[in-house]
């Protein structure tokens, strides 16, 4: 059991982290401050996520603290979808990957509210508001580029085709899936699949876009198991590059 | 040209990237007035300006620069240009002159009996304190 709740865990904060960390690449590049404070703004709160996630893990699973999980593994250890290690691309293709990933991640904790891990539920319920917000930011944007000029309708169109088959990976199912839908843990990856593509399907339409046509064995899978793009461990040497000089400096 | 130390600026590859269109007048997004209420009920206060293409964008931004770090329960975003004012020139419209001074509240010799109240008030709750804790160490 605490394997399973374990290994959920490292899935949901390594996605959190990493698209976090994507995600602030943009500060102090962004197409317009006020976009930028805002997009900054929703990367934190992802880093946030992650932080509440291995606390638990600490807390709970006697792993280590936060900083010490974040920054001394390997690729081969992280738990992520390869979705959020994709390089930030343009803005069209970081906001569509926000909107899909903020959307599942949504649909997500509001399932784990209920969860019979009560700590996990205790923490959907406190990020509820956060995610709120960032779909309400996601959805705008898509809406409004997907509508706007011909150029950035075929941006957005081109960035929901490149990122559609790697986001379906965020639902790769682990091999505890069973367990978790058993315990009433968690509702499970295929469910939680279902209910996104219910939300997300009327949102593309209602901003001109359409959703590709994807035969099954397209989506991208791996992450999950450990199995990542050449653009993980980059990304990692990066974030990790100050924490190594000292790993026991204390901040 | 200098190499950022940024390697997000590095990878940006600046002094390659196609020059900006630049936009033209009339393209830049509009100012929105943003009025921030901390209390259900309170009046909602003016607080800045945020720059949007939109109301609803305007008050998606507007929550991040105002809402975020004092206690928000609620926003406004208003045109900027919806906002009619008086002209600085125009202030001496508001000047009093100095005679009528009774038309103000503060010529009124009831503020007075007011803040004595108010006063009698607190002292009375401070000896009633007084009583009740020697009361209970008693």
């Amino acid at each position: 059991m605490n394997e399973a709740i374990k290994d959920l865990l490292y899935r949901m904060a390594d996605d959190e982290l990493i698209i976090g960390h994507r995600n602030s690449e943009w500060t102090g590049l962004g197409p317009i401050l006020e976009e930028d404070i805002a997009f900054s703004s929703i990367a934190q709160d992802q880093i946030g996520h992650a932080v509440a996630n291995y606390t638990l893990l600490n807390e709970h699973f006697g792993e280590p603290v936060p900083d010490v999980i974040a920054f001394s593994r390997n690729e081969k250890e992280f738990r992520c979808s390869q979705f959020v290690e994709l390089p930030i691309g343009d803005y069209a293709f970081s906001l569509m990957r926000h909107f899909l990933f903020d959307h599942a991640e949504s649909l997500r904790y509001a399932r784990l509210s209920d969860s019979s891990f009560a700590p996990l539920a205790a923490l959907a319920k406190k990020i509820k508001g956060e995610l709120k917000y960032h779909t309400l930011h996601a959805d705008l944007w898509v809406k409004k580029l997907g509508m706007g000029t011909e150029e950035s309708h075929a941006r957005m169109q081109t960035a929901l085709n490149e990122a559609f088959p790697y986001a379906l990976g965020i639902f790769e199912p682990s091999k505890y899936e069973e367990e978790l839908v058993a315990e009433k843990i968690a509702i499970g990856e295929t469910a939680l699949q279902t209910e996104w593509l219910d939300v997300i399907s009327p949102l593309l339409q209602r901003a001109n876009l359409t959703l590709p046509k994807l035969p099954i064995k397209e989506r991208v899978y791996g992450g999950r198991q450990g199995y990542h793009t050449e653009y993980l461990q980059p990304l990692l040497d990066e974030m990790t590059e100050v924490y190594r000089l000292d790993p026991a400096a204390t901040w | 040209m200098t190499t950022s130390l940024d390697p997000r600026i590095r990878r940006a590859d600046l002094e390659h990237a196609p020059a900006s269109g630049g936009l033209m007048q009339n393209e830049h997004w509009e100012p929105f007035a943003v009025f921030h209420q901390d209390k259900r009920g309170a009046a909602h206060e003016f607080v800045g300006i945020v720059h949007a293409p939109d109301p609803e964008l305007a008050l998606a931004f507007a929550k991040e620069q105002f809402g975020r770090r004092k206690k928000t329960v609620n926003l406004w975003v208003v045109r900027s240009t919806d906002i009619f004012t008086f002209q600085h020139e125009d202030d001496d419209m508001f000047s009093t002159i100095p005679d009528k001074n009774y038309r103000e509240a503060s010529g009124y010799p009831v503020r007075k009996r007011i803040n004595k109240y108010l006063d009698d008030l607190k002292t009375l709750a401070k000896s009633k304190y007084l009583d009740h804790m020697e009361e209970e160490s008693g």
